[in-house]
C-alpha cells in the first residue's frame, strides 16, 4: 500500500487510518488546506 | 538603541514597533516588538531579524556588540516577513553568514527575496557546534506556518521558538517578571486565540518534543522573554491547546433596529438566572481580535444576526468567516437573529457552528421584526437551558 504524506506540513492521512486513495479529488488537507497534489509518497526513515 | 545582555554574550537586538496598532487585521493596541538574538561564541550567530522598516535599528543594537561582518550564521526560524523581512538588509552586511533554516523555510525565503544565498538547510533534532555551545533544530510544521523551526541552545537551556509563546507588546523591559503575569497572560492568549488557535493538535505535538529538554528560558520574537512564568504559561499552552475551557458564556451579535439586542440581552439574563459568567460583545463597537481572546475558553458560544439582504449583517459575517479559520473545538453554540420577512441568518451561523462540530444543543430562533413580551421570555428560558448545559459540562 502506497501511504502519502502532505509535503506542505506533513500530515499522513493513514494517522487516522483514512486511506489517501479513497479521498476525493476535492478533498485538501486538513491540517494547512493543500489539495491532493501536494501530497507526495512517504519516505519511510 | 541599545541591547540587552539576556545571558552571558547573549543579545536581544530585535526592534520595539511603538506605533503598531493592527497587524494584518489583528487589534495590537500595546505595540508589538521583533526580537532577534545575537550570540557571541567561536562562531557569532544571530536568530532571526525585525520588520523591514526597523532594519537599522536592529543594525544599531547590533553595532554596539560586534561589526555585523563578523557574523557566522543568520537562523531564519521563520520565513514570514516581520522575522525575515530585514534578511536582506544584513546579508548585505554580513558577507560571509550563512542562512540556516528548514526545508519548507528555504523554499520560502525564495519565494520571498528571489535570492540565492548560501544557505544550510537543517531537519528536527539538527545541531550545529558554534564553540561553547550548541545550536540544535526541531522543526515545528503549522506552529503556525509550515516553514516554522525552533532554536535550542542546550547549555543554556534557551529555548528560541519564534512566534511559539510571543505576545504582542511594545515595552522599554525585556523580560516577563517586569511586566507581570497578568498583562503577559492576557496578551499571550489574544496571541494565542487570534495566530495558534487552529493549530492545537500541532501545538501538542510540538509541547511533548520540547517535554524532553531542559528549558529555564524561553525568548520568542514577539514581546516578552520568559524566565519566571514558565510553568504558568507552559500549563495556559497545554490548557489552550486541548481546547479546554471554564463554565462561561461570550454572546456576540450586531443589530440593526434593536431586536437582535433585545434577544441578546434576554439570553444574557437567563444566563445570570442561572450563575453562569456571560461577556456580551457588539460587532459594532469591539474588534473580532478582542472577541478572540473572550473566547478562547468559554464552553458556549451565541452569536446573533438580522437578516439583511438573505444572510448575516456583514459584521457578523466578517466575525464568523474569522472563527472558521480560527476553529475552536469542544464549545457549545447557539444562533438567534431577528428577520422581517425571511429569516436565513441564524441558518448560516448555524451551519458555520456544525462545521466545527460544536454541540448545538438547542435549534436556532428567529423572530419577526421585534420581539414581544413571550419571545424575550422564550429567550431567557433558553438562556436558563443553556446555563445548566454549561454548567453540567465536564471539559
Amino acid at each position: 500500500m502506497t501511504r502519502r504524506r502532505c509535503k506542505v506540513c506533513g500530515y499522513d492521512p493513514e494517522e487516522e487510518s483514512t486511506s489517501f486513495e479513497a479521498l476525493p479529488e476535492a478533498w485538501v488537507c486538513p491540517v494547512c488546506g493543500a489539495d491532493k497534489e501536494a501530497f507526495e509518497i512517504k519516505e519511510w526513515e | 538603541m541599545k541591547p540587552v545582555e539576556i545571558k552571558p554574550n547573549i543579545y536581544w537586538v530585535g526592534g520595539i514597533d511603538w506605533h503598531l496598532r493592527n497587524f494584518h487585521g489583528y487589534l495590537t493596541q500595546r505595540g508589538t516588538t521583533y526580537n532577534a538574538y545575537l550570540i557571541l561564541d567561536e562562531k557569532v550567530v544571530l536568530v532571526d531579524t525585525v520588520k523591514h522598516y526597523l532594519g537599522d535599528e536592529m543594525l544599531t543594537r547590533i553595532r554596539a556588540v560586534i561589526d555585523p561582518a563578523e557574523i557566522d550564521f543568520i537562523v531564519s526560524n521563520h520565513v514570514e516577513m516581520d522575522h525575515s523581512g530585514s534578511l536582506p538588509k544584513m546579508m548585505a552586511v554580513a558577507p560571509k553568514a550563512k542562512v540556516i533554516t528548514s526545508p519548507n523555510g528555504a523554499k520560502g525565503l525564495r519565494r520571498h527575496y528571489k535570492q540565492d544565498w548560501d544557505t544550510l538547510v537543517v531537519k528536527s533534532g539538527d545541531t550545529v557546534p558554534i564553540g561553547k555551545r550548541t545550536l540544535q533544530f526541531f522543526l515545528t510544521p503549522m506552529v503556525h506556518w509550515p516553514d516554522n523551526m525552533v532554536t535550542y541552545i542546550p547549555e543554556e537551556k534557551l529555548l528560541l521558538p519564534n512566534d511559539a509563546f510571543g505576545q504582542h507588546i511594545a515595552t522599554a523591559e525585556r523580560f516577563d517578571n517586569e511586566v507581570g503575569w497578568d498583562i503577559l497572560h492576557e496578551e499571550a492568549a489574544k496571541y494565542y486565540a487570534n495566530i495558534v488557535l487552529p493549530y492545537g493538535e500541532q501545538v501538542q505535538k510540538a509541547l511533548e518534543a520540547l517535554a524532553g529538554l531542559d528549558i529555564a528560558m524561553i525568548a520568542p520574537s514577539h514581546g516578552m522573554i520568559w524566565r519566571t512564568y514558565l510553568p504558568q504559561l507552559l500549563a495556559a499552552y497545554q490548557r489552550w491547546a486541548a481546547n479546554e475551557t471554564d463554565a462561561r458564556a461570550v454572546i456576540v451579535y450586531d443589530t440593526m433596529w434593536g431586536s437582535t439586542e433585545k434577544l441578546a440581552y434576554s439570553l444574557l439574563e437567563g444566563l445570570e438566572d442561572r450563575g453562569v459568567s456571560v461577556t456580551l460583545r457588539n460587532l459594532r463597537t469591539i474588534h473580532i481580535s478582542d472577541i478572540m481572546t473572550d473566547l478562547l475558553t468559554a464552553k458556549a458560544v451565541l452569536v446573533g444576526s438580522p437578516t439583511l439582504n438573505m444572510g448575516m449583517l456583514p459584521t457578523v459575517g466578517a466575525f464568523i468567516t474569522y472563527l472558521k479559520g480560527l476553529k475552536p473545538k469542544r464549545r457549545i453554540g447557539f444562533a438567534f437573529g431577528s428577520y422581517g420577512w425571511a429569516g436565513q441568518s441564524v441558518k448560516e451561523i448555524e451551519a458555520v457552528m456544525r462545521g466545527l462540530g460544536w454541540d448545538i444543543p438547542l435549534e436556532g430562533v428567529s423572530v419577526q421584526y421585534i420581539p414581544d413580551d413571550a419571545e424575550l421570555q422564550k429567550m431567557r428560558a433558553i438562556g436558563h437551558q443553556l446555563g445548566e448545559l454549561i454548567k453540567s459540562n465536564k471539559n
